[in-house]
Parts: C-alpha cells; structure tokens; sequence
C-alpha cells in the first residue's frame, strides 16, 4: 500500500533519484583529485573589455603545464582578440613550447540589448557552446565572467556527466565586485567547482567562496 | 611642467569634460602650479585646444594606449571606471575620481568607493570638482600594492595536482 501523495510523486521521484545519485557519485569521483604529472587542457572564457585584461593577468602567472590554452571569445569582441594575440606571442618569445586556440561564440547578450531578446540569443549561444566545448575537452575551465560563460560552464557540466569527464570550473569574480556579485557570478557560484573572490566583504556573504586577496 | 590627464575611457561624460576644460578650473590648476592639461575625451564634445606661454591645453578622442599619458601626469581625473582607476593606481599617480551622477547605480562604482575608503583615490561629483581641487593633499594617499597574480596560479596548481 502506498499513501496516495507518494504514488503520485513516484514518477517524478523515479526520474530524479538517479539524477541525484549519479550526481553524488560524480561529486565523490571529482573530490578525489590526484597528483598530476603531464600537462592540462586550459578552456579561458574571456569576457571583455576589463575582463579580458584580468583574465589575461592571471593567465601570465600560470606555468607551461597549462597547455594548449582554448579561448573563447565573442564574435563581436575584436579587443579581446587583439589582446589575447599579443599575450601569446610575449609568452612564445619567452618559452618556446607553446600552444593555443581562438574561438569565437556568438554573444549572449549585448549591453543595452532588451530581457526577451537576450532569452533567444543566450539560448543560441548555449546550443553554439555544447558542440565547441566537447570539441574542446577541457580539463580545467577557467572564466570571470560576463554571461558568455555560462552556457560554457553548463555545458562543461553536461560533459562532465555524460562523458565521465572529470572538468574542474574555477570562477574568478572581478576585482571590481567589493560587495555584490555579478549576474554570472551569482549562477556560477553554485556550479563552479571553485570560486574566488577578491575582497573579504563577498567571502562573508559567500561562504564557500575561496579569498586570496587581491590577484589581479 | 606639472601636468593633469583627465580620462574618461571609451564613455562619454561630456559634464565633466565640460568643467575641467572650463576658464574657472584652468585657473584654478594654474594656482597650484600645473601648465598642461591632456583631455581624452572620448565620444563627447571636444573642446578646442589651448597653447599659451603659460598653459597647454591639449584634447584627443582615443588613443590605442594611455600608458604614455598615465607617466607623464602628476595628477590623473577619471571617471570611476575600473580599468582606469586600476591603472592610475598601479602606476603609483594620485587620482581623483569623479563619479557621474547619472550612472550611480552602476556596478563600476563600488570599487571606486571602496578603493577611496582605503585612502587610496579620491572620490567627487561634476559639481564638487573645483572645491576638492582646491582641497584635497595629494599626499595623503596610501601607495596602493600590486595584486598577487602569483597566489592564484599557486591555488590553481595545488587543486589541478601539480604541486
């Protein structure tokens, strides 16, 4: 005998139990990460403007084990480009081994663009994004936002389930965020593995957040 | 020479550019001994440049890079935006930020509020300008230290297993 709420939730219960379970287990596998020895696929989602230039800050303390480097770029976003070109060629004057890509998506959402047509293009950009990111299989996903990022991360994240892909998000909130996150940051911080941010104010209200100070 | 760059990136804040370039406010910098104002003022309204032998006043639109001008000031004026403030910050230059009141809501503000609670910027509107120009004491700013780029890729190395 089954009390009659439960038989009615059953069905739902069905479809959400393994979901839930093959989550956890996915979570267990990811937890146990192991001494790495050869080098890491690095996917750097590049926002923009001052996005793009702390990305690029961050990326130039990185050591040569983070190879080849993808970046995703806007199509629109030719500065981020530019900028991107001449980071790579400083690095390959300084070592010799180095290996990158350019690929562009198109945007999410244009500034000043309206809510209901930024729906139909984020839907775009996230169906644009599944193939390019299991194209990509990266190990390490590294973004700061603006929005492109997250159909990436989501998509990371369907990769991470269905290939049995072990992809580890790190989102890196920007040092212009003292007391509130941004729209991305505020999604990505439930989906990113790790979450940094760079003022002690926002490691209070959110606790599993990681602070090292300032790093850009 | 003494000079001031005013900056206000790839916005347009033509309220601004309006009271710096103004006879009032040239004469007040004259006053505490500067002789050459740069302007880039991007979308905006430009003002007509200026050579007298006592004073300069120069004005361009945009420029692929402001790190030049950034050196040569010995007082930087900017609107709040991120880039800019990081930038005058980090090449050691006294800034002063003049907020536009017609974007307050904006996100770019908080970090001009808070680098300016940390004594290291100073902090205006369009209307209070000239006051804080006669006010303010360059040195009483605090050196502001470079960010640790190095601590990440330590944090990154140690999830990743490369340590």
């Amino acid at each position: 005998w089954v009390p009659p709420l439960l038989s009615l939730l059953s069905p739902v219960l069905l479809v959400l139990l393994p979901i839930v379970l093959i989550t956890a287990l996915l979570l267990l596998v990811r937890r146990n990460s192991i001494s790495r020895t050869g080098p890491l696929s690095l996917l750097v989602v590049a926002g923009s403007g001052g996005h793009t230039t702390e990305m690029l800050r961050l990326l130039g303390s990185l050591s040569l084990s983070y190879s080849p480097r993808h970046y995703i770029f806007a199509d629109s976003d030719k500065m981020s480009e530019d900028k991107i070109r001449s980071f790579e060629q400083n690095r390959a004057e300084t070592f010799s081994n180095f290996q990158f890509t350019l690929n562009r998506i198109p945007r999410c959402r244009e500034v000043q663009q309206s809510w209901s047509s930024s729906i139909l293009t984020t839907l775009y950009s996230v169906l644009y994004s599944f193939p390019l990111t299991f194209r990509l299989k990266p190990d390490l996903i590294l973004c700061n936002g603006p929005g492109t990022c997250v159909p990436i991360c989501i998509s990371a994240l369907l990769l991470d389930i269905l290939a049995l892909r072990k992809v580890i998000i790190v989102y890196v909130e920007s040092i212009c965020r003292v007391e509130t996150l941004s729209l991305a940051g505020k999604i990505l911080y439930y989906f990113s593995d790790y979450f940094i941010v760079q003022w002690p104010a926002l490691k209070e209200k959110y606790p599993k957040s990681v602070y090292l100070g300032r790093i850009v | 020479m003494k000079s001031v760059f005013v900056t206000v990136g790839t916005t347009c804040f033509e309220e601004l550019i309006a009271v710096v370039s103004a006879p009032e406010t040239i004469q007040i910098l004259q006053s505490l001994g500067y002789s050459r104002l740069v302007l880039q003022v991007g979308g905006g309204a430009a003002p007509t440049p200026l050579r007298t032998p006592a004073f300069t006043l120069e004005v361009f639109r945009f420029r692929e890079s402001l790190a030049e001008e950034f050196q040569r000031a010995d007082l930087v004026i900017s609107h709040a935006g991120a880039g800019t403030c990081l930038e005058t910050l980090e090449k050691g230059k006294p800034l002063l930020v003049v907020i536009n009141e017609k974007l307050m809501n904006n996100h770019q503000l908080e970090l001009a509020r808070q680098l300016y609670k940390d004594e290291h910027l100073f902090y205006c509107t369009c209307s209070t300008l000239l006051e804080s120009l006669k006010s303010i004491d360059l040195s009483t700013l605090k050196p502001f230290p470079p960010g640790q780029p190095e601590k990440f890729a330590a944090f990154l190395d140690s999830i990743t297993g490369f340590e």
